[in-house]
């Protein structure tokens, strides 16, 4: 399973950085969540993968991080989901702001001169 | 009593929350709040200051949120360096309300709620005692300053609005990867825990943990402006209202804290083989950000994108000082910091001033122009300035000169000293073995300052001898007032420079010897008034 996982934060990572160079500023906000769902999957993973472990402390029992999956991961990663789906709708009105005002969907607001 | 520490992040809170429910068309009751809550930021600030730097020395006041053990629970914790940026945070918003009072606060929805909301993320930020809620509140700040930076609106600063965003976006993910590492390998989030562990970690732990902190460092000086992070700078600096870019000065100064707060306190003496790690590269980055900052400072023709590059060296300056990792040093650089903000805010607002009234862009090459964006004319009335202040350009002309003097760092101003306090201590007072890293950052420190002069010279020449056809400008007493303000007040460092200058060593004292820090967050007695603070 930690193949799986860090195989799919590696495409998702690159992919991100890829499109994050990109000229046009669409492909930089896809770029961006990209990368963000590959820091989710990062953080998330932090905790340890484990199946079937259980989420929440049993009545009496004393918790261990051995049998238990660890809460704080998945705390932070909701913030973090939470923060970047913020961000990036605020960065998705700039983009369209910036279209509307440069007339081009080019990062810089203006075609590069071939 | 205990519930001062986190008064300064519930105030602007609060206000920012009524200004948004207010509503946008009732500006004066909006402006009266947010200047209610800026002089409440500023008492606060001083009572903390004053409690920072009480009797008992090494002691660090710890907020507790609704009482958890400090291991558990999230903290605050205030120390003599949070009080010192809780001031100078509030003495910056104080001066950019007022300034924005005269007519930029008309010229887009929101300022005084952005404002607000910036000063809560800022005052979190320095407040904090843990990774995860430094990037909350980094990324609280974070948005507020993306609303400022784009407030005025106009083609030039929605473009650099829009890298400004990007970079800052991906530097927070790099952040995220940074603190969850550190979580991943030392299980904790609470800096004085993590400071506790780090050197107790086995071998292939410590590559992984270095390799999050270096990652968590990148994000932090992104902020900062460290070459070759900090391209986004001068654009998105010179592009933002004048009151905006005041506030902006600080935030890059919010990067140096946190690499201050942190690199000292995870990668201290007492870090174990950690020790020291990455100081080499804060000194090279320090030293390659002047260098950088010098040329832009020196190439640049217009004003505004001086002030930017004016940050960039104060950066540099800042990181290299903090990479010496001399005590005497970063309490100099702490010094440099205060005089630094302060003149740089005072250098932003003054442009405005000093550029109205002059044909746009009549000094600057039509190239650099071109390159810039042609700079937007804000629809406002300039008849609007309020009661216009008598000998405008004498004053203009005394204020930039002030700010010449505290950026280059030349005598008598409080730049002098904070250079002269970081020099000392390089070349020691043992003389003989100066190591040649020392002299590189002397030489640094020398050179930028001559650049400066230079530039700040040949601007102002330009800016109040040579331009024949220029009309004197109106400049409303609310406009002048937070420039001389801010002056008054590195004047004011400068006179006091003793009281400061002690004040600032036992800063650096307790940052290199962050025991008492530890301690302090995790030994905090339980309050058990039960009152559940979590406000």
């Amino acid at each position: 399973m930690e193949t799986i996982v860090a195989l799919g934060i590696g495409v998702l990572t690159g992919s991100g950085v890829w499109l994050l160079l990109r000229p046009r500023t669409f492909q930089v906000i896809i770029g961006l969540s990209l990368l963000s769902y590959a820091v989710n999957l990062f953080i998330f993973s932090t905790g340890g993968l484990r199946t079937g472990a259980a989420p929440v402390l049993e009545r009496g029992v004393a918790g261990d991080l051995a049998q238990q999956a660890d809460p704080l991961p998945q705390a932070l990663v909701l913030t973090a989901i939470v923060i970047s789906f913020a961000t990036t709708a605020l960065f998705l009105v700039v983009l369209l702001a910036s279209r509307g005002l440069t007339g081009t969907d080019h990062v810089d607001g203006r075609e590069r001169e071939r | 009593m205990d519930h001062l520490t986190i008064a300064p992040i519930v105030v602007p809170l609060l206000a920012g929350t009524a200004m948004v429910l207010i509503g946008d068309q009732r500006r004066t009751l909006k402006a009266a709040l947010g200047l209610a809550s800026v002089l409440a930021l500023l008492a606060l600030a001083l009572v903390l200051l004053r409690l920072a730097d009480g009797a008992d020395t090494e002691a660090v006041r710890v907020y507790r949120l609704g009482d958890w053990p400090s291991l558990f629970g999230i903290v605050l914790v205030l120390d003599r360096l949070a009080a010192l940026m809780l001031l100078l945070t509030s003495i910056l918003g104080l001066a950019a309300l007022v300034f924005s009072l005269a007519r930029w606060h008309r010229a887009g929805v929101h300022f005084h709620p952005l404002l607000q909301f910036q000063l809560m993320g800022l005052n979190g930020t320095f407040l904090t005692g843990d990774l995860f809620n430094l990037f909350v509140f980094f990324e609280v700040m974070l948005a507020a300053s993306y609303g400022l930076v784009l407030h005025g609106s106009g083609t030039a600063r929605v473009r650099a609005g829009l890298h400004y965003i990007v970079v800052n976006l991906a530097a927070s993910l790099l952040f995220l990867i940074g603190v969850s590492m550190l979580y991943g390998v030392a299980g904790t989030l609470n800096m004085a825990d993590l400071a506790k562990r780090i050197p107790t970690l086995a071998g292939e732990d410590r590559a992984l943990l270095e390799a999050g902190a270096a990652i968590l460092g990148v994000a932090f000086l992104v902020k900062a402006g460290m070459w070759p992070l900090g391209f986004w700078l001068p654009t998105t600096y010179a592009a933002a209202s004048s009151p905006a870019a005041a506030i902006l000065s600080i935030l890059s100064k919010v990067g140096v804290y946190a690499v201050l707060r942190l690199w000292l306190l995870l990668f201290g003496g007492a870090a174990g083989a950690s020790a020291g790690f990455g100081g080499a590269w804060l000194l090279l980055g320090g030293l390659l950000t002047i260098a950088f900052g010098s040329v832009a400072v020196l190439a640049t023709q217009d004003l505004a994108r001086l002030a930017g590059a004016s940050v960039l060296v104060s950066s540099g300056t800042l990181l290299a000082a903090i990479g010496a990792g001399q005590v005497a040093v970063t309490g100099g650089a702490l010094f440099y910091l205060a005089s630094s903000v302060l003149a740089i805010a005072a250098f932003f607002l003054l442009i405005e001033l000093v550029e109205r009234g002059r044909e746009v862009g009549a000094d600057v090459l039509a190239v650099t122009r071109e390159a810039f964006g042609e700079a937007e004319e804000e629809d406002l009335d300039e008849e609007e300035v309020g009661v216009a202040i008598p000998a405008t350009m004498a004053i203009l002309g005394m204020s930039f000169i002030g700010c010449a003097l505290l950026l280059a760092g030349l005598p008598p101003l409080s730049g002098f000293l904070a250079k002269f306090a970081m020099l000392a201590p390089l070349l020691g007072p043992n003389g003989g073995s100066v190591p040649f890293i020392s002299w590189a950052l002397v030489a640094a420190l020398v050179l930028s300052g001559l650049a400066t002069v230079v530039a700040m010279t040949r601007t102002g020449i330009n800016a109040f001898w040579a331009s024949p056809e220029r009309a004197v400008p109106r400049v409303g007493v609310v406009e002048i007032a937070p420039v001389l303000l801010l002056l008054a007040l590195c004047l004011a460092l400068t006179v006091q420079a003793g009281p400061v200058m002690r004040y600032m060593h036992a800063t650096a004292g307790s940052l290199h010897a962050p025991q008492g820090y530890v301690q302090g967050v995790l030994s905090a007695p339980p309050s058990g008034s039960g009152e559940g603070s979590g406000r």
